[in-house]
């Protein structure tokens, strides 16, 4: 069963990095999420799978969709740069190097379980918590880029703007009533 | 001793998500390529908690990855947006301003 998540999972991760469209990208990003989550729970980590539930497979799909479409598509079909074989060669050696590092370390003890996960993260980690607000924080902050207008700030105060084309309609009104007193 | 499968996935994902770091020339991919390798890593911690005994601690690390990870994908995707509004592309060749 296990292994069968991991290689649906791997799999969707694949199609991810592999789909033509950055649509069915994002789709099968949040289907690789979805996979994760049923994992964690498998796990006994059911927070973490109801968080990553819910923020990676919700949150960060609607807003690759939402980035994607005022972005738009890709034009052309990307060539890469780096060679094809050096890019696989780095994918392949680092997890094989990664995981021969783990192989030496000695596999650690089982503890005694420690405290719930409420306590640990509120008080434990509280300052944990402390960086995940800031961090939504920026996150909102960055929420308004994505929103912003593309139109680059007045460089006068609106105020001065709105005096100065006043002005520029009054003289337009001037000019075009002495070209009616010329022409009586 | 037996290798899980977990630990696989593991390494699957890492090798998925650094290849397509590489690879990708949209700004866009780039950022998927990110997730996918932030979620092996949430993977790897969750199961370092259950090997360990002390799944509590990287439950709660893995939450703070979590959220670290939405914002950084949240403020690429601004730039991604007001870049293309800016430069009108997303490829990060064409955004590159050193020559050499």
């Amino acid at each position: 069963m296990t292994a069968v998540l991991v290689g649906a999972a791997i799999l969707a991760a694949i199609m991810a990095t592999r789909a033509a469209r950055l649509l069915s990208s994002a789709l099968w990003l949040a289907a690789v999420s979805a996979l994760l989550s049923v994992l964690f729970f498998d796990l006994g980590a059911p927070q973490v799978a109801v968080i990553e539930l819910s923020v990676g497979a919700g949150l960060v799909t609607v807003l690759f969709i939402f980035a994607i479409n005022l972005a738009g598509e890709a034009g052309k079909p990307p060539a890469a740069v780096v060679p094809a074989w050096l890019a696989a060669g780095i994918a392949v050696l680092v997890p094989v190097l990664l995981a021969a590092l783990a192989a030496f370390e000695a596999v650690a003890t089982p503890a005694e379980p420690g405290p719930a996960f409420a306590e640990m993260l509120w008080q434990q980690r509280g300052l944990d918590v402390l960086v995940q607000i800031v961090l939504i924080f920026a996150g909102v902050l960055g929420l308004l880029g994505l929103l912003a207008e593309v139109e680059a700030p007045l460089g006068r105060s609106a105020v001065k703007e709105v005096v100065a084309r006043r002005e520029q309609d009054l003289l337009a009104l001037e000019s075009a009533a002495r070209k009616e007193e010329v022409r009586v | 001793m037996s290798i899980s499968p977990l630990a696989l996935g593991v390494l699957g994902l890492l090798g998925v998500g650094f290849y397509a770091l590489v690879v990708s020339k949209n700004l866009i991919r780039t950022l998927i390529a990110l997730q996918i390798l932030v979620k092996s890593a949430v993977l790897g911690l969750l199961l370092a908690g259950t090997l360990s005994g002390k799944l509590q601690l990287a439950q709660s690390l893995a939450v703070t990855a979590i959220v670290a990870d939405t914002v950084v994908a949240v403020v690429g995707m601004a730039f991604a947006v007001q870049i293309r509004r800016r430069m009108g592309t997303l490829d990060l060749r064409d955004l590159a301003q050193l020559r050499g």
